[in-house]
């Protein structure tokens, strides 16, 4: 048995809600599975499990928000029946689904209640002293609130042909008179609504000229599509309202920064001719599903570039750096709504170039659609940020901790540039260091930027 | 039907009883077909369909058997794996029950045990239904049980021309096939079509065209669910009655490209509703064409009493014209 707890997804995260389950308790997973949706103040993102077994218990409620480390599910071993061992009875009543972790039954004026379902309560803004709870002592339930929230949907009587019709004739049942056995809609009922409806706008478009009709009542949606998750669609709501937090959590983690991290700054400035018609070449003759940017390029050389100088890859801790075991290359991607994500690209150093396009093209769609892996989120050892598209020249970062170092990119601009005592006009880009003075020194970080500069004169072997 | 070729060459008009009598006859000249069961020699049979045969094709052909329902289908069963062509006449349904065990543990498994060595070319016939104030032990319909069985043909003749016909395909198919004659059809009479020459055992018929509501049923009920769509037709509801024919294999296609014309089905049949085969229909309506569904499938089936012997309370008892006008009206409404 092991415990599934609210992990810390970032440097500054010491509580996050519980979004949405996306198992169930029986549900075999194994590692790396990913299991729950948590809201941190930064985002949402998936959390993935760490252990293999079968779900027993969920102890937490969606929507509710706990402190990093808080048990959230119960894991056990994977049920394998054997023959000689019956699978194990247990002895006590196994906890059920959401428990109230408190049984302490308080009174809210006179509506009784446990503080779980009081919470569930203030978070769907219902109020608990005008409700009768159907629990025993007249306790107010967890069901009672969740149905005072989202009152039982009407169905409207119709049958399975009615149905089908209403989809086809985009017709809202809601506004069919039924003429069947206790006011069931029947496909006649279906055809003269849409009868008349079409009468109608052929009527409006006559007398009223181009006015347009009176908007319909929206359709049904097809019951065969994908049910809609309510997480999903909630989720542009929890970006754009969630924009204060993820600017406060935003403005602790920047201050912390540049008030602990002593930063250097070092820049340079890359000829990026050899790499742009490379690339340009490679592009030419490739498939167009494989075309790279110069973004590819600049984000594989920095992954190497770290490889090569690790003693700007990895975290300051308790006073000392401890060097990462690998590349894994921190994106800094701005979201809609406003903020800012960091989600690492594993293994960027070793990565190919088309795979690690792909990787990009993903993690910063996910990154935007707030359904990142909490793996991702947990653990770049070097950040780079990149403002070349917004057309900047020239970035210099402040240091995400407690990583010890950031690369900041510029956008590629075509420079005069002197080559063996002859001017050209070449691509070029600036490429910065922000550098965590305690961890390394600037030769350290020079020879950071030497290496990317370098490793760009080379792009066929990157 | 009889009266529109009354006025032409005017065929003579006969019964179901002859039509199936005519059928055994035709067959009885395929030496390996003899007719066994009860009564069926020198009385002619419990219901008269074989009266005459003996005389005519001499008792090696018609054989009287000792009363054990279990010993003749038995030895039917044999004589069918011994190359015969045997028709076993049972008198009901009821009592076909003491030779249950052979059709299902000899005739229906046969081909499958001998991994399709032992054909069973066996044709059993019986009577079934109620409608004769014959009390509960004669009048039960319990084909649809017999419809449960792979491995055996189920076939329930509605018409003079089924009943003359169906007999020469059942001989013919390899397989054991089981006919139910309904008690009240016997004295049915009409003239038979003569344009038929066969009829196979795999569709079920559109008796009566229609655009509302599908009737579907089978045997004795036939001529009820037609009454009832007569009945109907004076509202403007258009019934459409079909005739199943076939038990087992059932015929999907026919019924749900019917009810996915008219949308509503009614399914009308005489066994008990519980387990019944309009269950099955009914089940294989909604899995099937559910989104062609305007109403719900209804079934008008017998009260689940044993069949009483007072005919005021027998009538009750089963579907008649007006519980199934009731049940379309149901459904139309």
């Amino acid at each position: 048995m092991t415990e599934f707890t609210m992990p810390s997804l970032g440097a500054d995260m010491d509580e996050g809600t519980l979004v949405e389950w996306l198992v169930n308790p029986g549900d075999a997973v194994s590692k790396g599975d990913v299991v729950a949706v948590v809201e941190t103040a930064k985002s949402t993102i998936e959390v993935e499990c760490f252990d293999s077994g079968t779900v027993s218990a969920l102890l937490v409620a969606p929507g509710t928000k706990v402190p990093v480390g808080t048990p959230m599910a119960v894991i056990g071993p994977a049920t394998e029946p054997t023959a000689h061992t019956p699978a194990p009875q247990p002895t006590e009543p196994s906890p059920g689904f959401y428990p109230a972790p408190v049984r302490a039954v308080t009174r809210a004026g006179d509506a009784v209640s446990t503080p779980l379902v009081r919470h569930l309560a203030q978070k769907k803004d219902i109020d608990l002293s005008t409700m009768h709870g159907s629990g025993k002592g007249g306790q107010i339930t967890r069901a009672d609130v969740e149905k005072a929230a989202s009152p039982p949907r009407h169905r409207v009587p119709a049958s399975p042909l009615a149905r089908r019709l209403a989809r086809s004739l985009d017709v809202d049942l809601e506004g069919v008179r039924g003429t069947g056995q206790n006011g069931t809609v029947r496909a006649d009922d279906v055809r003269a609504a849409a009868g008349k409806r079409a009468h109608r706008t052929q009527r409006a478009h006559r007398t009223q000229g181009p006015r347009p009709p009176a908007p319909e009542p929206p359709a049904m949606p097809p019951s065969g599509a994908p049910p809609v998750r309510p997480s999903v669609k909630s989720r542009p709501d929890t970006l754009t309202t969630g924009a204060p937090t993820t600017r406060s959590a935003i403005s602790a983690l920047m201050t912390r920064a540049n008030r602990d991290i002593p930063h250097y700054y070092l820049s340079t400035t890359i000829d990026l001719a050899a790499a742009t018609a490379w690339m340009l070449n490679r592009n030419a003759n490739g498939p167009v599903g494989e075309r790279l940017v110069p973004a590819a390029l600049l984000l594989k050389s920095a992954a190497l570039a770290a490889r090569q100088v690790p003693q700007l890859n990895g975290y300051w801790k308790d006073g000392a750096f401890v060097p990462a075991d690998g590349v894994r290359l921190g994106i800094a991607v701005s979201l809609r709504g406003g903020g800012l994500a960091a989600p690492a690209l594993a293994n960027a150093d070793t990565m190919s170039l088309p795979e690690l396009m792909k990787a990009l093209r993903d993690l910063v769609s996910r990154a935007r659609r707030g359904r990142l892996r909490a793996s991702e989120i947990a653990d770049p050892t070097l950040t780079v940020t990149n403002l070349g598209d917004q057309g900047v020249e020239t970035v210099f970062g402040v240091i995400y901790p407690p990583q010890v170092a950031l690369v900041g990119l510029g956008c590629v601009v075509e420079r005069p540039v002197a080559v063996e005592g002859m001017l050209t006009v070449h691509p070029t880009v600036t490429a910065t260091l922000s550098a965590d003075h305690r961890a390394s020194d600037g030769a350290t970080g020079a020879r950071f930027l030497a290496a990317l500069d370098r490793l760009l004169q080379g792009p066929e072997e990157l | 039907m009889n009266t529109r070729r009354a006025s032409t060459k005017a065929p003579p008009p006969t019964t179901y009883r002859e039509a199936l009598r005519e059928a055994l006859r035709e067959a009885l000249h395929d030496e390996r077909v003899f007719l066994m069961g009860e009564d069926v020699g020198r009385y002619g049979g419990c219901f008269g369909v074989s009266l005459g045969l003996l005389e005519e094709f001499g008792p090696d052909r018609i054989r009287d058997t000792p009363l054990s329902e279990s010993a003749f289908v038995g030895a039917g069963i044999g004589a069918a794996l011994g190359g015969m062509r045997p028709v076993v006449e049972i008198m009901t349904v009821n009592f076909s029950l003491l030779a249950l065990d052979q059709i299902l543990n000899n005739a229906a498994t046969l081909l499958h045990m001998s991994g399709g060595q032992l054909s069973v070319p066996v044709v059993i016939r019986m009577t079934t239904g109620a409608g004769r104030q014959l009390g509960a032990q004669h009048s039960h319909s319990l084909e649809g049980w017999y419809a449960h069985i792979p491995g055996i043909r189920v076939l329930a003749p509605a018409t003079l021309d089924d009943a003359r016909h169906m007999l020469a395909a059942a001989l013919a198919d390899p397989d054991p096939v089981l006919i139910f004659e309904h008690g009240s059809l016997y004295n049915a009479a009409g003239v038979l079509d003569p344009t038929i020459e066969a009829v196979d055992l795999d569709s079920a018929a559109v008796r009566r065209p229609g655009k509302d509501v599908s009737v579907i049923t089978y045997g004795g009920s036939l001529s009820k669910a037609m009454a009832a769509a007569d009945i109907l037709s004076g509202d403007g509801i258009s019934a459409e009655v079909l005739d199943l024919r076939a038990l087992r294999p059932l015929d999907d296609a026919t019924v749900m490209e019917s009810v996915g014309r008219t949308h509503r089905a009614v399914v009308v049949d005489e066994a008990w509703r519980s387990g019944s085969l309009a269950a099955e229909i009914s089940a294989r309506i909604t899995e099937q064409v559910f989104y062609e569904l305007d109403a719900p499938v209804q079934r008008v089936c017998s009260a689940e009493v044993p069949i009483p012997y007072a005919r005021q309370l027998e009538e009750a008892a089963l579907p008649q014209p007006a519980s199934i006008v009731d049940a379309v009206r149901l459904a139309v409404s």
